[in-house]
């Protein structure tokens, strides 16, 4: 909604008073509320968006400006908050945690009625003075596509009372009539002033109630506070709010024609709450009322919604304003846009018939717990025969969806249906499913839920259908397109058995396609999305075929009009080519397979992943009981190794004959899919003959073999590898030490060659040279086959603190991209070694990163300074000689941390052997004697807006924690807004004329402080400066600060150059590398290193291969070159300060003023950068 | 002393035209080379496949990565993908703005890729307000069963499906590699070319030893590369309705004199100015003047096609009678 609102703003799109409302991006939703508050005690009309965390963050705001009357609407795509786990996705938990606010609580069930009651609770708060929280369901209402009347600018204008916004004005502050608003009250006025405002919050419903009939009588769209549809003598009757009040409105007539006596209420105002208007809708006939709530409220006697009406007729039947009271029972649905499908609408009315109808209850899972679900007869289907259905599985980088959107708009604007789409998509960043429903027909479609029975299935991408029963949606008779990459001959035999069957069972009509080669015919590279929506509309029946295609023609016109006329014959020769090369296939008698699906995972795999992660991979995680579920958001690790998507059709090949060994191709791999062992040539025997390896090139071991294993299953074919490679053949043209080859015919060998690879020895970490780009390839990574974006930018970085710290870390994670690739399920990326140790990860929220990374480092503290107690007093009794090496240790280098790890598995040992309370105190915090790493990550979204003043007071608490700001310089996961990373010139969602303020240099905000350490890194620029600065933060016995340049799909690249893109930042100027090691003081020298060379490149050189700077240049030439001549000039200016900061002396720097820790009990450790030079040791006084 | 000349139907004050370059896509540039003397101005070339390839990226990037994840449905403001930005777009403000901010004509180049681009880019930069349109023609026939006559066919449909398109004058910047350029650039101007330009560049790629890799490789014209053009002016001047203009090699007055006399009605150059810089044009200006003074040349037309081959006394310099004496007369 904020982007809509930031490009009219941009566009210069007038309101109804003629001028263009200001749109301000603030650094959270906090921010955001208390801009609103402010403007709104300024007099001018003002609004915000938000939704879950976001809306949490505005309380406290919302609070004031309810309390002081204000008239505002608030509009929320209403959805779940993070609780044992983050879900973006629709409940109204977030609404339901602000009903105390005193904000109105208005609730809209469509896309129709989000858009009319906007304007309604314009009308109402206007006069009302009561603020307004305009909720509808988040993803089901607001990212469903559906057909629209929309409001005209008269119509609205018609609306507004002037006068009421004038009266708004008036109250405003001014020193010109100056008042006071905002006080501190004592016990003798505040509670009283809490009760002044009733009189406001009664006229609520009346004033609501008229603006509702004000808006009909223009409209002739009617609507109530409470709305009743339904038998007038229901006996049982559901009572809910949004989208689910429309299934169960059709449930309802389906019910009532097979003679059920039932009703519904959708509930429009839920607070202020109006119980007189609830009776008026309640037929006096209702027995049995289920209340249906869209959130959970745990440990409460039922959900909010069910307590209000419980109150509320129980309050009435008292007062004997209504005659008996009814059976209340109350259930909760759709959490997390779970689907609610009018077959569990039926459940609830079907409960109520019962002997004893259960309370509490719930819709649409299997909870084999606590038993609290409703059995859902999932064959209740209500759906008219005049709807055309259609479900569409493709992926991300298909286009499906776009086609699907356009398909939608030319049926509803063009063909004059009426038209729905509806989009789901899965969590991974690349290579992403989706599935697509949409339906069409000559009525209003008023079905939120998913299609669950298709006349047309299309799968967009043929290897979906070894993985997933897709379909399952498919109806008696439905007609199936299958886009296949093989001639329409050889189809059926290569379908798996089980879809033969079906195919056969349910009499579907099968189509196919090769859009592949379609596209490659007619110049249009990898996009199929036109081709296959041609075939949709050739065969569905949705439209006459003819028609049909005149209109995608006639789309296309329309969409490549600006692009030339040569294009638009590329996509009209794409349509002819699809009507030329789309085939029906003739459907056998009987199965001729006998290929079963194969598993998705081995039989081998842990429990967990066969009995979970498999079934969400196939896509029936709606199908997992409860109590297959953790209860406090507790899962394994390292699931992703299990997944093998075979996303990408070309994998790197390697030419070990070329090969030097250099380590670079497995440093930039974003997905860790190049694995390096070396080993003795012994190990060969028994090798697959396809098994690669090549003498180890460094000069003294003669024996040992080097190979470079890719996992090719997990690979996303970024070719990052390739471009990092920095071996060419000499008698080759085009051909490097790694080339991306065709995956298919490596693919049977290369499995083979994995399972070899994996039984070769993990190389020891403590003969591994940490030090050097070279070693790190033989460290094993801990962070592997997320799904981040192909080729993604920050995943490096990430793999590296894996490899080099992997088996003591633990991370503090921001919400962001990487925690989303980093834990979304089905599958956690973060694993464990052969040892069963790994990264410690978990994510609390966005704002609260850094304070949550330095809990993390207090608690470790702490736990480290209570074990050396304990140390202390056991050590008589466990040996004095190992208590003391175990306090003295000394943990640097990799060895140190080995031998420490020996010596706490033989206390563990002996403490065992010990009855006595302290040794399983000691037990109880016994890792803690291995030195701990802390990382907090995230991105600068995190670290530059929302989360920055925890960052910088937990820089400032001088505690040893590592901060990784994985810095994109936008906000990459919710798509693009700007951060104050966002350079000058940039062009990104709020600020789409291109960033007018420069970046903010939070390194030198850092370095002020004199005690942190502070690196500015480019893997891409220099990944043994990378590599440097993350050993010596890590070493570093107080805060430091990584800013890690990545890049991003947000910055408009090819992403195979990204890493040439981080050295062209650095070539430039604008991303120079340094690092600032506070540790330079104690021996007196400059603590700042200026790493890289001056410019060498002018900054267009770099930031025009980007579209966020490159576009600008084409929709705004002249104030892209003001800018970029202001962004050179700023670039040459940084750079000037920062040769001028290393060119100092050491003296001229802020002393090392890190607390001396003369309290700390543990050994400080050597940080110095080159030398290693390591401090004296406290020596333990064993037994005093 | 009258060096105006016409081209293309255009009265232009004197022949020196700054030919297609990079520089001419900045109105300050366009400025100082019309203070410097510029009679006339070609504007660098809009290429269709450029601008097609550059819309296709830009979709590309902004479509890559759209609609695939619940939380982002695009990842750059709406404006990025359009509609102003896409295809020739800027192109043609810079032939709208750069006609309006100077006096001198400006010659628009277009290079098409499809015979529909030629058209439809023609049109529109005819609407946007150029005094003339450059046809850059340039293919480079790797098909072997694509034979001379089929490039020849080529390019004449395209001329005649440009010209009677639009009603601006039109000139053709050909490749030297043609069989029987004469005969080639009769049948253009019969088609409706109003100018021929002589000639187009063809850029070689590089062979990146170091990398075993192709490289683009753009090198300034050489003066000796001015012969060739020389040779075809002068084989056609006087016997062609069509402006003739000379475009590569001129490096310095010496060079334009040539052109002249060989019987040019403009000579253009980039190469000069990219060298020295865009006041050198005056320089050439001033030069040709002195030049004419000193021989006391009153006007251009005394001086054009004095040594073209119609007016030659010995014609068989031009033939290949010429180029056996050449060899007999070398001497190690």
């Amino acid at each position: 909604m904020a982007d809509l609102a930031d490009q009219w703003m941009s566009d210069g799109l007038e309101n109804i008073w003629g001028n263009v409302p200001v749109v301000q991006e603030m650094q959270s939703e906090g921010g955001a509320a208390g801009a609103v508050h402010g403007a709104l005690q300024s007099g001018a009309l003002t609004t915000t968006f938000t939704a879950s965390q976001g809306l949490m963050l505005m309380l406290p705001n919302m609070f004031k400006i309810a309390g002081e009357l204000t008239s505002t609407v608030f509009h929320v795509a209403s959805r779940s908050l993070a609780t044992s786990a983050l879900s973006i996705f629709g409940d109204h938990a977030d609404v339901m945690a602000a009903r105390t606010t005193g904000f109105a609580l208005f609730c809209s069930a469509s896309v129709q009625e989000a858009h009319d009651s906007a304007l309604i609770a314009q009308m109402a708060t206007l006069e009302a003075r009561v603020p307004f929280l305009h909720f509808f369901d988040g993803f089901r209402t607001s990212h469903e596509l559906n057909t629209l009347e929309l409001l005209g600018d008269t119509e609205i204008r018609s609306m507004i009372d002037d006068r009421l916004v004038r009266a708004h004005r008036g109250r405003a502050l001014s020193p010109e009539h100056p008042f006071i608003r905002g006080t501190a009250q004592n016990p003798d006025t505040f509670f009283q002033a809490r009760e002044a405002v009733n009189p406001y919050y009664a006229a609520v419903p009346g004033i609501v109630e008229s603006a509702m009939e004000r808006f009909g009588g223009m409209t002739g769209r009617h609507y109530h506070l409470f709305e009743y549809d339904g038998d007038p003598d229901a006996e049982r009757v559901l009572i809910l709010m949004g989208s689910g009040a429309e299934t169960v409105r059709a449930t309802v007539a389906a019910l009532r024609a097979s003679g059920e006596k039932v009703g519904v209420i959708q509930v429009r105002l839920y607070r202020p709450f109006s119980v007189a208007h609830l009776l008026e809708a309640l037929p006096a006939s209702v027995r049995g009322i289920a209340v249906l709530d869209r959130t959970k409220e745990a440990g409460a006697t039922g959900e909010p919604l069910f307590q209000d009406i419980v109150t509320g007729l129980a309050c009435a039947v008292g007062r004997g304003e209504r005659a008996t009271m009814p059976l209340v029972i109350g259930g909760r649905y759709g959490l997390s846009s779970k689907d609610f499908t009018p077959a569990m609408a039926k459940a609830a009315f079907d409960e109520l018939k019962t002997d004893k109808p259960r309370t509490g209850f719930t819709l649409g899972i299997n909870d084999d717990v606590s038993h609290t679900s409703l059995a859902i007869d999932d064959t209740y289907m209500i759906e008219k025969d005049d709807v055309t259905r259609a479900v569409f599985y493709g992926l991300g980088a298909d286009g499906t969806v776009g086609a699907n959107k356009n398909s939608v708009k030319i049926i509803a604007e063009d063909a004059g249906l009426y038209a729905q789409g509806y989009f789901v998509y899965d969590s991974h960043k690349s290579g992403a499913q989706t599935i697509s429903h949409l339906r069409f027909g000559p009525e209003p479609i008023q079905a939120p839920y998913l299609i669950a029975q298709a006349g047309f299935v299309a799968c967009h991408q043929f290897v979906a259908l070894e993985r997933q029963d897709l379909l399952r949606v498919a109806a008696p008779g439905a007609t199936l397109l299958l886009n296949v990459p093989y001639p329409a001959t050889e189809i059926w035999d290569r379908l798996p058995r089980p879809v033969q069957q079906t195919i056969i069972d349910r009499k579907l009509r099968l189509f196919v396609i090769d859009a592949s080669a379609v596209a490659r015919e007619v110049g249009l590279g990898a996009r199929t999305n036109t081709i296959l929506q041609t075939c949709f509309f050739a065969i569905s029946g949705v439209l006459q075929r003819d028609k049909a295609i005149g209109h995608i023609k006639e789309a296309i016109r329309k969409t490549y009009a600006r692009k030339g006329q040569a294009v638009i014959d590329k996509n009209f020769a794409a349509v002819d080519g699809t009507l030329a090369r789309l085939s029906e296939i003739t459907i056998p008698a009987a199965v001729t397979s006998d290929r079963e699906r194969p598993a998705l995972v081995p039989a081998s795999a842990p429990e967990f992943v066969r009995m979970v992660t498999a079934r969400i991979f196939a896509g029936a995680g709606d199908e997992i009981p409860v109590s297959l579920i953790p209860a406090d958001g507790t899962f394994p690790a390292g699931t992703s190794a299990f997944e093998k998507r075979n996303i990408s059709d070309t994998v790197p090949a390697w030419r070990e004959d070329l090969c030097v060994q250099c380590g670079q191709c497995s440093f930039v791999c974003p997905h860790s899919v190049i694995r390096a062992r070396y080993y003795n040539e012994e190990r060969l025997a028994g090798a697959p003959a396809s098994f690669k390896s090549a003498p180890v090139n460094a000069r003294g071991y003669p024996e040992a073999r080097f190979t470079l294993q890719f996992y090719v299953e997990d690979c996303t074919g970024c070719g990052l590898c390739v471009e990092a490679c920095p071996e060419t053949s000499l008698r080759e043209a085009n051909t490097k030490a790694i080339n991306m080859a065709d995956k298919q015919p490596l693919l049977e060998a290369e499995r083979a060659n994995i399972a070899f690879f994996e039984t070769l020895p993990v190389n020891d970490r403590a003969r591994v040279d940490f030090a050097d780009v070279r070693g790190v390839q033989f460290l094993e990574p801990l962070f592997e086959f997320s799904g981040a974006c192909g080729g993604c930018g920050e995943t490096p970085y990430l793999k590296l603190l894996s490899q080099l710290f992997g088996d003591r870390l633990q991370i503090a994670n921001a919400t962001g991209c990487s925690s989303i690739y980093g834990g979304n399920l089905p599958v956690t990326p973060w694993t464990k070694d052969a040892e069963g140790r790994g990264p410690a990860w978990s994510n609390s929220l966005f704002e609260d990163n850094a304070e949550f990374g330095l809990g993390f480092r207090l608690a470790a503290d702490k736990h480290l300074s209570l074990a050396l107690s304990l140390l202390v007093c056991l050590a008589p009794k466990i040996g004095i000689d190992l208590a003391e090496a175990i306090a003295k240790a000394l943990q640097i280098q990799e060895s140190e941390i080995r031998a420490q790890r020996i010596r706490v598995a033989q206390l563990k040992t002996r403490l065992l052997g010990l009855d006595d309370p302290l040794a399983l105190d000691l037990l109880s915090v016994i890792d803690h004697l291995v030195r701990r790493s802390i990382w907090i990550v995230g991105g600068d979204g995190w670290a530059y807006d929302i989360g920055y003043g925890g960052l910088d007071h937990v820089l400032a608490t001088g505690r040893d924690v590592n901060v990784l700001v994985l810095d994109t310089e936008v906000y990459s996961n919710t798509g693009g807004q700007a951060s104050k990373a966002t350079p000058l010139g940039a062009v990104a969602k709020f600020a789409a004329s291109g960033k007018r303020t420069a970046r903010k240099d939070l390194a030198l905000q850092a370095i002020a402080y004199g005690n942190v350490y502070v690196a500015q890194v480019a893997m891409g620029a220099n990944p043994q400066h990378t590599l440097q600065a993350f050993r010596e933060a890590e070493a570093y016995d107080g805060p430091s600060l990584i800013l890690a340049y990545s890049h991003c799909i947000a910055h408009g690249i090819d992403m195979r150059f990204g890493m040439k893109q981080q050295d062209l930042a650095t070539a430039s100027g604008y991303w120079p590398l340094f690092r600032f090691n506070p540790m330079m003081r104690t021996i007196d020298e400059n603590p700042f290193r200026l790493d890289s060379p001056r410019p060498r490149i002018p900054l267009r050189a770099y930031a025009y291969n980007e579209l966020r700077y490159s576009s600008l240049a084409s929709t705004h030439p002249e104030a892209a070159d003001a800018l970029l001549a202001q962004a050179q000039a700023a670039v040459n200016e940084k750079y000037r300060q920062y040769e001028e900061l290393a060119s100092r002396d050491g003296s001229r720097f802020h002393p090392d003023v890190r607390p001396e820790r003369q309290e700390a009990v543990r050994p400080k450790r050597a940080v110095k950068p080159e030398t290693d030079a390591r401090h004296e040791l406290p020596v333990l006084a064993a037994g005093q | 002393m009258l060096l105006a000349t016409q081209y293309l139907g255009l009265s232009l004050k004197t022949p020196l035209v700054a030919s297609a370059s990079p520089l001419n896509a900045k109105l300050d540039n366009l400025r100082r080379l019309e203070d410097a003397g510029a009679a006339a101005i070609v504007l660098p070339s809009l290429f269709q496949e450029q601008i097609e390839a550059e819309a296709s990226a830009r979709e590309a990037r902004t479509e890559a990565y759209a609609d695939s994840s619940p939380e982002a449905q695009s990842y750059f403001p709406a404006a990025t993908a359009g509609p102003y930005g896409l295809g020739p777009d800027r192109y043609l403000d810079l032939v709208r703005r750069s006609s309006e901010a100077i006096a001198i004509p400006v010659i628009a180049s277009l290079n098409g890729s499809s015979l529909a681009g030629w058209i439809d880019y023609a049109r529109q930069i005819a609407q946007a307000g150029a005094a003339a349109l450059e046809l850059n023609m340039y293919h480079v026939p790797t098909d072997l069963l694509e034979s001379g006559c089929d490039v020849e066919a080529r390019y004449t449909e395209i001329v005649e499906a440009v010209c009677s398109s639009i009603t601006l004058p039109i000139s053709v910047k050909l490749t030297p590699y043609l069989s029987s350029i004469g005969h080639f650039a009769a049948t253009l101007v019969e088609r409706g070319a109003a100018g021929l330009v002589f000639f187009n560049r063809l850029l070689h790629p590089e062979i990146d030893l170091l990398r075993m890799k192709l490289s683009d490789r753009l090198d300034l014209s050489q003066p000796s590369e001015l012969h060739l053009p020389l040779l075809w002016i002068a084989i056609l001047a006087g016997r062609t309705r069509a402006s003739l203009a000379v475009s590569t090699g001129v490096a310095t007055v010496d060079d334009v004199v040539k052109g002249l006399l060989a019987g040019a009605d403009v000579v253009m150059t980039t190469s000069a100015l990219l060298r020295h810089d865009i006041d050198y044009m005056g320089t050439l200006t001033r030069e040709l003047r002195q030049w004419m003074e000193e021989r006391e040349i009153a006007s251009l037309a005394d001086m054009r096609g004095m040594m073209s081959w119609q007016r030659s006394r010995d014609r068989s310099v031009y033939t290949r009678a010429n180029y056996l004496r050449i060899l007999e007369g070398y001497t190690a």
